[in-house]
């Protein structure tokens, strides 16, 4: 077990070292996602930096792509996401969901 | 209004299950209504600073500072389940029995208390900090008032709150011979699916690998928004696609402390004292 875990360690510190996972930008104005469409590819990992330019802190919401993360109010943060599979991947801001929504179509 | 109470209730549902499981599993011990208090008040506290300091705590560690942090307080508390469960199953026969008035028992329950009241605040704080970020934006925002922000929380605490306690007074109802199975049995799950939830967000901050994300996935069985998906979550850690590295830490926490549980019930120090 703790040589899976030190395997794992290393493994991700090698990855932190090479860092080239692609990056997509989001960003919440006015309690809307923009895009509302976000295209990333599949069967890779992804970087989402979500920058929220309201004065109040939003939770990016996803179920289907099973994360949740608050971004603070004129905040920027990043969030890795997948490897997806084709496919569409709806999410919401929890704080204002009947606004803030939005889909990551992985292609 | 009732969106708001739903979120709160979303919230706290978590916490009430994790204090409702632990009220029960303690009930022999004297004096615990008031730790667990304490660890109530000790953690709402706590939600109400950290939800301060969000902005601050989010910055760190190159933006991914709330999975780190999230991550952190969930190691802690699986700590802490660990030792209550390895605690209980060296001590639970004698509370059970009654003789938790001997003066030495009276110590080591303090300080199995105060273990408990770290553990409730830990819980507390986790899900509580969320919420009193969410009633903050909406109470500054124009669409709601301050007084309908104020009753959907007091409505979702409320209705959250209730579902521990009828927890509680359901784990009351199973009769004693079963009482320490069934309580450690729900612990042992309860710290496995903290151990899991930690291992997602190492993986969500890229601090840690998923190996393979997910490692399978049946959410057209039992979806995560299902009550019964929500149910299992709370209660076992359930993730209808989790990734390879949560599954590790799952079973990885069950093997400890089950193992732990094992040694200490045979270790003859311990046969020794009885």
């Amino acid at each position: 077990m703790r040589h899976v875990l030190i395997i794992a360690l290393f493994a991700a510190l090698s990855g932190l070292a090479h860092a080239a996972d692609p990056e997509f930008a989001l960003t919440i104005r006015d309690h809307r996602f923009e895009p509302s469409e976000l295209r990333v590819p599949a069967n890779k990992k992804v970087k989402i930096v979500i920058e929220n330019q309201d004065a109040t802190a939003e939770e990016f919401d996803s179920h289907a792509l099973n994360r949740e993360k608050v971004i603070p109010p004129k905040a920027k943060a990043p969030l890795f996401i997948g490897p997806l599979k084709p496919g569409r991947y709806p999410f919401v801001g929890e704080f204002n969901e009947k606004t803030a929504k939005g889909v990551i179509i992985a292609e | 209004m009732f969106g708001s109470a739903i979120i709160v209730f979303r919230e706290t549902f978590e916490a009430a299950i994790l204090i409702g499981i632990i009220a029960a599993a303690t009930r022999s011990i004297a004096g615990r209504g008031l730790f667990i208090g304490a660890g109530i008040a000790a953690g709402l506290a706590g939600a109400c600073l950290v939800a301060a300091l969000t902005s601050t705590i989010a910055a760190m560690f190159e933006g991914v500072g709330q999975e780190a942090f999230n991550a952190a307080i969930l190691a802690l508390a699986v700590v802490l389940l660990a030792w209550h469960n390895i605690w209980m199953s060296m001590h639970g026969a004698e509370l059970a029995a009654g003789a938790k008035q001997v003066g030495l028992e009276v110590k080591q329950g303090r300080r199995e208390l105060s273990a408990i009241l770290l553990l409730i605040a830990l819980a507390v704080l986790r899900e509580g900090s969320e919420s009193a970020l969410f009633v903050y934006g909406m109470m500054s925002g124009a669409n709601l008032s301050v007084a309908t922000a104020i009753y959907g929380t007091l409505l979702g605490i409320a209705a959250g709150a209730a579902v521990g306690f009828l927890l509680y007074l359901g784990m009351l109802k199973i009769p004693m011979r079963w009482f320490f199975s069934v309580t450690s049995t729900l612990i042992l799950l309860l710290a496995a699916g903290m151990a899991a939830r930690m291992a997602h967000f190492l993986v969500q901050a890229d601090l840690l690998p998923s190996l393979k994300s997910p490692l399978w996935d049946v959410s057209a069985i039992v979806p995560m928004t299902s009550p019964l998906g929500i149910l299992l979550h709370a209660l076992v850690g359930y993730e209808a696609a989790p990734a390879g590295l949560e599954v590790l830490f799952y079973i990885a926490t069950l093997a400890v402390i089950v193992a732990g549980m094992f040694l200490v019930q045979r270790s003859p120090s311990v046969a020794h004292t009885r």
